[in-house]
């Protein structure tokens, strides 16, 4: 069959919504944008880990140290899960970090702001974890099997990290005064950076038509972004806080809320290497990976070792 | 027991729990492998859920205390807790009180080194735990032999794992032996303390020791490691004499509550 033939019964597939599955013939565009995604995602989940992980340390009561714990271990859950579905493309875990330590592939952007107060652990859970989830959701109806069923099971946890880190900005909304202004900074601090966690305008994406077409993506970034916008814009009044941004507005016509113009500046340039934890948070994950080394190399040797071991006793049996 | 020492007991339990699920949970994020980091940060989440248990319960048992008892117990409740004027609270005994009102073993509170040394302590430790829980499952009093029956499960699976990584290391590579021996001559003489008597403590230590000591042995065996001659055991922990390190530790651990107190988070 000519490799045009191959494309129409893939094509065929996506439109009617069947999922591709690592064994079926894909082009090469297709698994690549995959394999740049997903791996994307799971390094995001990784390096996600160390904003968070900071405070693990530093919590202030012993139910929130639980919960925190829990939390930057499910996103190494995330990680794994992510990897593996990756690895159904054709490329290694090693491979993968290798990228990543090299900073051929990226990771998303948000992780290289700093976490100043116990405030942003909540924050990060509404708003990062929320406009993840925004994007998160209708990945489980992506077109490749592993990663939307690997997605299904990202949402169920992350929707729970979104609960519970409002549920913390709450306690504190309701706390001292120190608390209150703990929120509403970490609160003007993570506002703007969330809402660029969708990414370039739709004119201004590059990748975006032909994962629109594969069904990689179902909405685009600016309606992803608008629903964000007018979720948050509600759940702040809960919290009896504000959002950075003198032209949010409830607009009738459109029913949604206008917002102000994003700094895009800013975010490619955090994108390129700029942002103030950028550096750190990369060589925080080389060097865990170096110091553990030794460990996988042991790790390796007895797993051999061992089964030599089966082997020779076996040979002494027969 | 006495109910004063009962609470003694209860909190020499939880610190145990606590400061190492704190060193462990140090590791969260920077394993060596993603598998394995998952691994250690779910010991350090059962050592957490331990030591609230245990919190918990000393929090009750000191509320309901009389007038006597709390007198008999008074130098081991934090100092700004008594400003408060409410009933104590479990996060009151972890985030409030001072080094020498901490009443952990010193093994649990040395700094969590390479991974050998990690898995080394760790295995130590849930030994002993193992064999101790397996007693106070048992106990006189009730919730403390419930509290010894859930969490022995989780001890078992804490035992196998770091068992095994022990054994992993030590038969791996040229280097990973090297690591694990230099591990083990660091940890050798805390792990004395274990064993020792005080007198708030039910189960008698001492007689764990011969398990204990099988253990580690038939593990030793195939980790291609000795057993070091230097008997001299460093203590003190239990009864509030620490290393330089709890304090460090704690320092961190508590500043926000130490900052804001009576703060709710």
């Amino acid at each position: 069959m000519a490799v045009q033939n191959f494309e129409q019964i893939f094509q065929q597939k996506i439109d009617d919504d069947i999922r591709i599955e690592p064994k079926d013939w894909m082009p090469e565009k297709y698994r690549q944008t995959l394999i740049r995604q997903i791996s994307q995602h799971a390094h995001s989940e990784i390096v996600g880990m160390l904003p968070e992980g900071s405070w693990i340390s530093r919590a202030p009561s012993l139910k929130r140290k639980q919960i925190l714990v829990a939390k930057v271990q499910d996103e190494a859950g995330h990680g794994l899960y992510l990897y593996s579905a990756a690895e159904t493309l054709g490329i290694s875990r090693d491979e993968m970090i290798e990228q990543l330590h090299s900073g051929k592939a990226k990771y998303s952007s948000i992780f290289n702001y700093p976490t100043i107060t116990w405030a942003d652990m909540g924050a990060i859970g509404w708003l990062v974890d929320g406009a993840a989830i925004m994007n998160q959701v209708p990945l489980c109806r992506a077109s490749y099997g592993p990663y939307s069923r690997a997605m299904i099971r990202v949402c169920k946890e992350e929707s729970f990290h979104q609960r519970q880190g409002f549920e913390a900005l709450l306690v504190l909304s309701k706390g001292t005064a120190e608390q209150k202004a703990m929120v509403q900074d970490a609160i003007d601090r993570w506002w703007w950076p969330s809402i660029m966690m969708f990414g370039p305008h739709d004119a201004e994406s590059s990748n975006s038509e032909s994962s629109m077409k594969w069904k990689i993506k179902r909405f685009s970034n600016d309606e992803l972004r608008q629903r964000f916008v007018d979720m948050i814009a509600e759940q702040v009044k809960l919290l009896g806080m504000t959002l950075p941004d003198p032209d949010l507005k409830w607009n009738e016509d459109t029913k949604h809320y206008d917002f102000g113009k994003i700094n895009w500046e800013e975010f490619w340039n955090v994108v390129s290497g700029n942002g103030p934890c950028n550096k750190q948070r990369l060589d925080t994950r080389k060097k865990a990976w170096e110091e553990g080394v030794w460990v996988r190399e042991a790790a390796a040797a007895h797993a051999e070792k061992r089964k030599q071991r089966v082997v020779v006793k076996e040979g002494i049996a027969a | 027991m006495s109910t004063n020492q009962l609470f003694l007991y209860t909190l020499h339990l939880a610190d145990n729990a606590l400061i190492i699920g704190q060193r462990n949970s140090e590791w969260t994020g920077h394993g060596p492998i993603l598998e394995q980091d998952i691994a250690i940060t779910n010991i350090a989440l059962d050592h957490l859920g331990q030591a609230r248990n245990f919190y918990q319960y000393a929090a009750t048992l000191y509320n309901d205390f009389s007038e006597a008892d709390k007198q008999a117990v008074d130098k081991y409740l934090p100092r700004i807790w008594k400003t408060f004027n409410r009933e104590l609270q479990e996060d009151d005994l972890a985030f409030l009180r001072d080094e020498h009102q901490y009443l952990n073993l010193l093994i649990t509170e040395l700094p969590k080194g390479d991974w050998g040394f990690s898995v080394l302590r760790q295995f130590f430790f849930s030994a002993f735990q193992f064999y101790h829980y397996q007693k106070l499952q048992q106990s006189s009093d009730v919730q403390l032999a419930a509290i010894a029956e859930k969490s022995i499960k989780e001890t078992a699976y804490h035992l196998r794992w770091s068992g095994e990584w022990v054994i992993r290391l030590g038969d791996g590579t040229g280097v990973s032996a090297q690591r694990i021996k230099k591990a083990l001559e660091g940890l050798w003489m805390f792990t004395g303390e274990m064993f020792v008597a005080t007198a708030y403590e039910e189960i008698n230590v001492a007689s764990l020791k011969d398990a204990w000591l099988q253990k580690v042995q038939a593990v030793f065996g195939e980790a291609l490691l000795e057993l070091p001659k230097n008997a001299w055991a460093q203590s003190g922990g239990k009864e509030g004499k620490h290393t330089e390190h709890l304090g460090f530790l704690l320092a961190e651990m508590q500043y926000l509550q130490r900052t804001y107190p009576n703060a709710i988070w």
